[in-house]
């Protein structure tokens, strides 16, 4: 693919704050191919939901850009759907009406009533809760909340899914079941996703490709991991693999090694606020952009 | 306690005691929605009446719960009294019509009002219609001001100041300004309202406006940030936003401000329309004081009684709106 799907380049980004500018990421370059699963993962506060809320168009970066077939990112909309990680559902509106009112949004041109009413309820089939359709958020589990979420963000038929921690908040069952739902639907659909995560096994289960990031301020790319594990992935079968527990050491050891977090930073902190000295020693950083890079010449 | 007009829940332990459900639990139940509010009712009667019974005044003794439970029934009488005339007038207007027009087909018969005072329910009538629309119109100002001015950062901080200097201002600085500005503005040769009434009603809305527009205001602009970028990313139009993400979430700060309001308005309109004169619940006062007589006192107190229990009706009315309205049914409200 001589043009990529998804591309950052150069993206920077700062935030002003009392005692001047704050850079909270700098010199992001990430290409994504259609229909990849990308995962960013990285230790708290280290800003990557800053790059997805950049990828979003809910932030926009200081320096640098991102180009979603052959476009500039200058706005949030509905080609480039988010998963929010607390669902972000409205709660007044019922499970139907809370993906009808994406889909009157994206396609009230192209499809009629009958067809709007039919894709709504095939997006809730993905996720399994057609049969909650008209129940309002409060009167659902938290899981089942998240797959609404998911099916919201489905039924816009975006070029990019992005996710942020979207499992996080969930219970270790009801997360393992709703990354195999995940799983499931984009063996089918092909949606170009990317997740962002901390579960170091839901990186390595769900992804093509992890993308470590360093600790902020200033945080960058990392490394770059590709899993080759053949598709459809087993979480059973897989927890004996050595591929997939090299895959897992590997992130293991980037996050808890070469990316070791100081403690003494504030876990709550937000980018604006984080005061956090420079956790990695500079030349470790210029290495692992340096590995980061080939790892991604590699794949492309 | 939630002593709504909810009426099957506070019969529900009634229903479970005749059943024989749990005797000693739904005795409880009941002792408490009804036992406990009695007892403070009896105590509060108590101490009035004492209290009462040591106040001298130039008109005689203070009145007790007795004297002023004697008045109410008299005002009520009179009410029907006076109804009963009124009646009687236009009854035999009617049957002098019809003569009449036996006589002369080509007259045009004219209706006159009933001369007669109103009465203290009349009176309550007029302040309920005055400050409902009052009310109203503060409301149909203040809630899409709010929307616009909580929208805004940059609004909301040019705005707020004002709203905040004006929001303490007393009805009685208001009113001899509305009175001037009334009796200027509005000439007309066939008046649809009275001066009186518009006086009073525009005082209640400059006194009224205020609660509802900076809760409004507030509401709108803590909308969970969440829910704004799922507006962004769906590119929601401003009305749609308005309409869908916006107002549903600020229901409950929205209401509060109206209840807010409400009160404000009811306690303004007793105010206005006793410096100002109209007709009312506040002039009745106004004129019982003046009149001086050994029965205004506890005429008084009827109204006083009167007054506050009317003002719990609409703050309840306000509630019963808010249930209806609100898509968050389990949310307790009181």
């Amino acid at each position: 693919m001589s043009e990529s799907h998804l591309e950052l380049s150069g993206v920077d980004i700062e935030f002003p704050t009392p005692k001047g500018p704050f850079k909270a990421l700098d010199d992001i370059n990430l290409r994504v191919d259609r229909g990849e699963f990308v995962s960013l993962i990285g230790h708290s506060g280290c800003g990557k939901s800053t790059v997805m809320n950049i990828v979003a168009g809910l932030h926009q970066a200081t320096r640098g850009g991102v180009i979603l077939d052959g476009r500039e990112v200058d706005q949030p909309g509905p080609e480039r759907a988010v998963v929010f990680q607390n669902h972000s559902l409205l709660p007044w509106l019922t499970v139907y009406q809370n993906v009808e009112l994406a889909v009157k949004r994206v396609f009230r041109k192209t499809k009629n009533r009958r067809e709007m009413r039919e894709w709504i309820d095939h997006n809730l089939a993905l996720v399994h809760m057609e049969h909650a359709a008209h129940k309002r958020p409060d009167e659902i589990s938290g899981g089942m909340k998240q797959r609404v979420g998911i099916a919201r963000a489905l039924a816009m038929q975006p070029k990019v899914l992005l996710m942020d921690e979207p499992f996080g908040a969930l219970d270790a069952l009801t997360r393992a079941h709703l990354q195999d739902s995940l799983m499931d639907i984009q063996a089918d659909l092909g949606n170009t996703v990317i997740m962002i995560t901390h579960d170091v096994d839901e990186a390595v289960l769900l992804s093509d490709r992890i993308v470590m990031m360093t600790n902020g301020p200033a945080a960058t790319v990392g490394e770059i991991l590709s899993v080759d594990l053949p598709r459809p992935r087993d979480r059973l079968a897989l927890a004996d693999d050595p591929a997939y527990n090299h895959y897992r050491h590997e992130v293991l050891t980037f996050l808890y090694e070469k990316q070791k977090k100081v403690e003494s930073a504030p876990a709550t902190a937000r980018p604006e606020t984080n005061q956090t000295p420079p956790a990695a020693p500079e030349p470790a950083r210029a290495a692992t952009g340096e590995a980061g890079r080939k790892a991604r010449e590699t794949t492309a | 306690m939630n002593l709504s007009l909810k009426t099957p829940g506070a019969i529900a332990p009634v229903v479970n005691l005749v059943r024989g459900e749990n005797r000693r639990e739904q005795v409880d139940i009941l002792f408490r929605t009804f036992g406990l509010p009695l007892i403070g009712l009896v105590v509060f009667l108590m101490i009035w009446a004492g209290a009462a019974a040591k106040i001298e005044t130039s008109l005689g003794q203070f009145p007790g719960p007795t004297q002023v439970w004697h008045q109410a029934e008299a005002l009520y009488a009179s009410h029907v009294a006076e109804r009963d005339k009124a009646e009687a007038f236009y009854e035999r207007q009617e049957q002098r019509i019809a003569e009449r027009l036996a006589d002369d087909p080509d007259y045009e018969p004219r209706i006159h009002d009933y001369p007669g005072k109103p009465t203290f329910f009349d009176q309550i009538i007029t302040s309920l219609i005055t400050v409902l629309s009052g009310f109203l119109i503060a409301s149909v100002i203040a809630i899409p001001v709010g929307i616009v001015i909580g929208l805004s950062n940059k609004l909301y901080s040019a705005f707020n100041p004002i709203i905040q200097i004006l929001k303490p201002v007393s009805p009685l600085a208001w009113l001899p300004l509305v009175t001037i500005v009334v009796s200027a503005v509005y000439v007309t040769d066939e008046p649809m309202f009275d001066k009186s009434f518009l006086v009073s009603m525009i005082t209640v809305v400059l006194c009224s406006l205020w609660p509802t527009m900076i809760n409004t205001a507030v509401g709108v602009n803590t909308v969970s940030s969440d829910l704004l970028n799922v507006s962004k990313v769906l590119r929601l139009g401003w009305v749609t936003h308005v309409i869908k993400i916006v107002l549903p979430s600020s229901i409950p700060m929205i209401f509060t401000g109206l209840r807010l309001s409400l009160g404000i308005a009811w306690m303004v309109l007793i105010a206005a329309e006793m410096l100002a004169q109209s007709p009312g619940l506040g002039k009745f006062v106004w004129d019982e004081f003046q009149n001086g007589s050994s029965n205004s006192l506890a005429r008084i107190m009827v109204a006083v009684l009167a007054i506050g229990f009317i003002g719990f009706l609409l703050d309840r009315g306000m509630l019963a709106l808010q249930r209806v309205v609100s898509w968050d049914k389990s949310a307790v409200l009181r």
